[in-house]
């Protein structure tokens, strides 16, 4: 403490510090929000990053002046450790890798949450000064959601880490077996509400709140990734909120409070670029129905080959590249922009149509053609590109599948039917780069590939790619 | 006793400012938006510290200290990743 605080008493002391700590929280507050807001264009995008350090920090400050704390060794310590597992996630990550990271920080701001909350609840004299019921109203929805987003994101984390199946797992009457578990974790949490003292269930709660993550995932394959994401990053936010309402603090209130509402747009925007609704994304279990793929080798396909590509693509006027989850998995972004260089030096107009839902997180392909250095304004979204592909001389389709299916426009039978998708079959040519004829995620047959302008290019995309910028670079000599 | 209606008030007022800010953010940035927003939640961190510092039990000792390494975890690599992420995005050279 500053020599000058130390001549005041004690309480004149807490007030000070209280008063400092709460002009720090309803800054951070002020600058959170801007950051939100300049996040909202590349320009003033990095601006928008370091306001929200500097909210943060101040806050931090602000916590560290309470005048509650009486030591600082084990928050160094929690610091230190916080560190060490943060710093190396965030500088050594590959850009592929940022879905899991997404989700394992989503798992840890959850942990959090729910660590704080049961604290807060073994710290109160149950049986003398009982919280009220709506304390533990707020409590017991943190504590939930906390505990359940931890497990959740762990589970989401490897499956995208492909520690886990990637395939959704399913068993006989899954649902009814989960909303039997989050109805028992309700009941817990109303005898709670209306009996702070029954601490006994208090660890059942947090038990049965742990398992509902685990098993709200495990039904959820790879495409649906972008929507439950998003919607663990809501939960998380939401946990905090209610944190917030616990503890008598607004700033907790309006940093969760944006978070959700963050999340919750994202899955929103995801969900309708599925064409499909949260209930049955969390309980479909899409993609295992369609198991039987006995029909796929009826028609034929032409093949190519990256010399064939490399001539088409250089005669190409205008040229549409739409990337996928593929491209991601075989790390292909850095030979993608140099067969954008090739082309672009050649007069060829190239643009990336982005999907909404390609890739696993939102946003995932812009930000692997951003790191391998094409600029932004290449990177147009499925709603204004759409209209081009007609006036497109070559479509290039890199690992993507199920979002240039033309049957999600005509067959009603289809799973992903009415799912917007980009019109990569209106463009003269479509060249699809696959490892395999196999169908994608949805378990369907693409019928962009038999159509009569389409020609796959077999092999992995990082080697083919590379193979039809080579040809392209040694013609010019 | 809280005043429950006015955090209430502040709840959904904040909400609805996060959903509006929020329709603004391009696509092209919706990848750093979520690692932003995920730093900004773990805001929880000012919680932690006080149970890590205030030494009440030492339950709330332990929870506070993993608390606080959970949460400055992803305040540390979440800014750290997003400034990494909007660094990469350039325009065209002219």
């Amino acid at each position: 403490m500053t020599p000058i605080l130390a001549t005041l008493d004690p309480e004149e002391q807490a007030a000070i510090t209280t008063a400092i700590a709460t002009a720090t929280y309803v800054l951070a507050a002020a600058l959170f929000v801007l950051a939100l807001k300049w996040l909202s264009s590349p320009s003033t995008a990095r601006r928008g990053n370091l306001t929200g350090e500097i909210g943060m920090a101040a806050a931090i400050v602000g916590a560290l002046l309470n005048h509650h704390i009486i030591s600082y060794e084990w928050i160094i310590v929690g610091f230190a450790v916080g560190a060490v597992i943060g710093i190396p996630m965030a500088v050594f990550m590959p850009m592929t890798a940022v879905p899991q990271r997404t989700a394992l920080s989503h798992a840890f701001g959850a942990l959090a949450a729910a660590l704080v909350g049961t604290a807060h609840y073994f710290l109160f004299d149950l049986h003398h000064a009982p919280p009220t019921a709506l304390i533990m109203f707020f409590l017991c929805i943190e504590v939930l959601l906390g505990a359940l987003t931890f497990t959740g994101s762990l589970m989401a984390f490897g499956k995208l880490q492909d520690l886990l199946p990637t395939r959704p797992l399913t068993y006989k009457n899954q649902n009814l077996c989960n909303f039997a578990l989050l109805a028992a974790a309700v009941a817990c949490a109303a005898t709670l509400i209306v009996h702070p003292q029954a601490s006994w269930l208090f660890p059942i709660l947090l038990l049965l709140s742990l398992t509902f993550g685990v098993l709200l995932i495990l039904p959820i394959g790879g495409a649906d990734m972008p929507t439950v994401i998003s919607l663990l990053n809501s939960y998380a936010g939401l946990s905090a909120s209610m944190m917030g309402f616990v503890l008598n603090n607004k700033l907790l209130i309006i940093a969760g409070a944006l978070d959700g509402a963050s999340g919750l747009i994202l899955s929103i925007i995801m969900c309708r670029a599925m064409n499909r609704s949260f209930v049955n994304v969390l309980f479909g279990a899409f993609g295992q129905v369609q198991t039987s793929t006995d029909t796929a080798e009826k028609k034929s396909v032409h093949a190519t080959n990256p010399e064939e590509a490399a001539q088409i693509l250089e005669a190409a006027q205008k040229t549409i590249i739409i990337p996928g989850y593929g491209m991601a998995v075989a790390q292909a972004q850095h030979k993608v922009r140099e067969l954008y260089d090739q082309l672009t030096r050649r007069g060829v107009e190239v643009k990336f149509a982005i999907h909404p839902v390609a890739g696993r997180m939102p946003g995932h392909m812009n930000v692997l053609l951003a790191e391998a250095e094409i600029p932004y304004d290449r990177l147009v979204e499925m709603d204004e590109i759409n209209s081009e592909f007609v006036q497109t001389d070559v479509a290039l389709v890199v690992g993507a599948n199920d979002v240039v299916n033309p049957a999600a426009r005509h067959d009603k039978g289809s799973p992903i039917y009415g799912m917007p998708i980009l019109n990569a079959d209106k463009a003269k040519t479509v060249i699809a780069i696959k490892r395999t004829m196999n169908p994608g995620f949805a378990g369907i047959d693409n019928e962009l590939y038999t159509l009569d302008q389409t020609l796959m290019l077999f092999g992995d995309a990082k080697q083919v790619i590379g193979a039809v910028a080579k040809e392209l670079a040694d013609g010019q000599h | 006793m809280p005043d429950f209606t006015s955090h209430l008030y502040v709840f959904i007022l904040a909400a609805f400012l996060g959903l509006e800010v929020i329709r603004r953010v391009s696509p092209l940035l919706h990848t750093p938006l979520m690692s932003l927003t995920n730093a900004i939640s773990a805001i929880s961190v000012i919680a932690a510290i006080e149970l890590a510092g205030a030494r009440q039990t030492t339950l709330s000792t332990v929870l506070g200290t993993v608390a606080v390494a959970a949460a400055s975890a992803n305040v540390i690599g979440g800014f750290m990743i997003t400034d990494r992420m909007l660094r990469m995005f350039r325009k065209r050279k002219p």
